[in-house]
């Protein structure tokens, strides 16, 4: 990595880890899903930040949220406007430090960035799956890292991490692999969505769905996109991304243009941004996906495998955890957070819960944060020792075995 | 370790589970779980404290101590720990109430604010005391509830609850020989093991 960091030209960051190159992992074992059905074959795309050490102790799996993917830190090109997107957390240095950790970051199958998803071509009927892509859960996903990380020739993660729906496949890795992780972050997280986050989930899809270049999924048939639904489904979701006080301090009610205009078009700067957001997103992401996505996020329960004790449901779990929640997030609130924690403590686990005085709502989690860096850093400089303390351990248990 | 901690360290056994309340920067029970395989958790609500938490390894949650320990289930815990947070909650009464429900036996140290040097401070001077134990001017002092050994007696009292041990520990000074045998005036530092009525005879 320092090689490549000596011969890139210097209007890369110092902190970055610089150019990286994604990788794609094709597998043709079948995966058998929750919903019932099977996915004969599949292919994820990652990239790695940072060096696999000799016994591949010191990996680090992020997972990622909604709409995010594979590219969360560094640049692909040099012409790049913006790194990836947890990169104020991936590099030398920081939280999630490229300089001891070997970091996995992937986009998970259904979604739109190049791993198998809606938009890829189904072998049976050699045209895009569309919607015809199977529902996947968020264990279905834990399932599919767990093979892409033995690709890799990791059997044990130094530590697992993720925020929102990426904080509940890190969850479910130690409820399902509670043996291949070390330490796991769960971060701006709820043990299952509330009603209400259902209720904007449902409002989002049949934004999609009522579009009439939805075209029941199969929009790509007919070369159409849905894309006011699309739109839509993101300014509603966006709006609980953000906390009415960053809205307040963002837009207030500013006006575009100095003056009521006594119609429809923009009046308020607050909604020219979530018309560019949504229009933006609309032509990036496939609504598929989306729906698929959103629907990842409504079935995840782990406790209504337990009776809905959701203590009861935290029982496999072996490893060090981190919780962290902010302040103004409305969408997954602290209290949720706090649900999730008091579980862990009721089941006995070594748990420990910080919640983040931010302004920034549920965006929280991928903005810069003195407390939220620190309180990361510290607990993943612990799975890194932890790991360390493994190796050494596993080292000696070798030469004794060898000696003997 | 602060000399209050000490004390505390000494009546934890091996294994204990255990609860400390308002636990700093986590010395106390990063010690116990390297020395004596405890298990605990911390509660904290200092961003700094609970960083240095969560550096040295202990579990610790984010959690005001005046709101109460409702997502502690009864007698969860061997011990619960409180040093030198007592006089700082809003309802010290509800807190040991608390403290013993999730817990059969208790650890708690506080200022003595009966200490003779605070005695003679007040009584001379005519002015708060003001001493390592007591380092705040009245105006900015987090310690909004200071008592005394009598008045902790009296508390465990009207509660039901036996004073297992007790013991005198050194804020500025080192404990005046004296403080054994009249710790309300010659000890600086209160440190109280108290338990519920009914478990008083498996304790000694």
């Amino acid at each position: 990595m320092l090689e490549t960091f000596t011969t890139m030209p210097d209007s890369l960051p110092p902190d970055s880890v610089g150019l990286v190159t994604p990788q794609t992992a094709h597998f043709d074992i079948p995966l058998a899903l929750a919903c019932g059905r099977r996915l004969e074959q599949y292919s994820l795309v990652y990239e790695t930040y940072g060096e696999l050490n000799a016994d591949a102790s010191n990996a680090i799996l992020i997972c990622h949220a909604l709409t995010g993917h594979h590219h969360a830190a560094g640049y692909h090109t040099m012409g790049d406007r913006k790194p990836g997107w947890w990169d104020d957390y991936i590099g030398p240095g920081k939280p999630i430090d490229t300089a001891r950790f070997f970091v996995i970051s992937l986009n998970n199958i259904g979604g739109c960035h190049g791993s198998t998803g809606p938009t890829s071509i189904n072998p049976d009927t050699d045209e895009q799956w569309g919607p015809d892509f199977p529902l996947v859960t968020v264990p279905d996903w834990v399932e599919s890292q767990k093979r892409l990380a033995e690709r890799l020739g990791i059997t044990r993660f130094a530590a697992v991490v993720g925020g929102s729906l990426g904080g509940m496949q890190a969850l479910q890795w130690t409820l399902d692999h509670p043996e291949r992780v070390g330490h796991v972050a769960i971060v701006a997280c709820t043990p299952k969505l509330s009603a209400q986050n259902i209720a904007f989930n449902e409002v989002a899809r049949q934004a999609i769905r009522s579009d009439p270049e939805f075209h029941d999924g199969w929009y790509a048939r007919v070369d159409a996109m849905p894309k006011r639904g699309l739109k839509l489904a993101r300014m509603v979701g966006h709006i609980t991304y953000l906390s009415e006080h960053s809205m307040g301090t963002k837009f207030g009610r500013d006006l575009r243009q100095d003056r009521l205009n006594f119609g429809y078009d923009v009046d308020f700067q607050v909604e020219s941004y979530l018309r560019h957001q949504g229009d933006t997103f609309s032509t990036a992401f496939d609504a598929n996906t989306y729906l698929l996505m959103t629907k990842a996020l409504d079935y995840f329960d782990p406790a209504a495998e337990a009776g809905d004790d959701l203590a009861a449901a935290m029982k496999p779990i072996s490893c060090p955890i981190l919780v962290v929640s902010f302040t103004t997030d409305w969408r997954f609130t602290p209290s949720r957070s706090r649900e999730l924690v008091n579980a862990m403590i009721h089941a006995g686990k070594s748990v420990s819960y910080a919640n983040i005085d931010s302004p920034h709502g549920h965006d929280a989690f991928l903005l810069p944060g003195e407390r939220y860096e620190a309180v990361l850093g510290n607990f993943l400089t612990r799975a890194h020792d932890q790991a360390s303390r493994e190796s050494a351990a596993r080292c000696a248990t070798a030469q004794e075995t060898s000696h003997a | 370790m602060r000399n209050d901690l000490a004390q505390i360290h000494d009546w934890i056994p091996n294994g204990a589970r255990v609860l400390d309340l308002a636990c700093g920067d986590g010395t106390l029970l990063a010690s116990l779980a390297e020395q004596k395989q405890v298990f605990g958790y911390g509660l904290e609500i200092d961003p700094h404290n609970i960083n240095a938490c969560v550096a040295r390894g202990v579990n610790v949650i984010e959690q005001n101590v005046d709101d109460g320990l409702a997502n502690f289930a009864d007698d969860t815990f061997d011990r619960v720990v409180m040093s030198q947070a007592l006089q700082v909650l809003k309802r010290p009464d509800r807190a040991l109430e608390e403290m013993m429900r999730v817990s059969r036996e208790a650890i708690i140290t506080f200022p003595n604010f009966a200490y003779w040097r605070h005695r003679l401070h007040l009584g001379l001077k005519g002015r708060m005391p003001v001493s390592k134990s007591l380092p705040h001017a009245w105006y900015d002092t987090p310690n909004i509830h200071l008592s005394t050994f009598a008045d902790f007696e009296r508390l465990c009292r009207d509660q039901g609850l036996k004073i297992i041990d007790r013991a005198v520990g050194n804020g500025d000074h080192e404990p005046h020989p004296a403080a054994t045998w009249w710790p309300n005036l010659f000890g600086e530092v209160a440190i109280f093991r108290v338990c519920r009525d009914n478990c008083a005879s498996l304790e000694r």
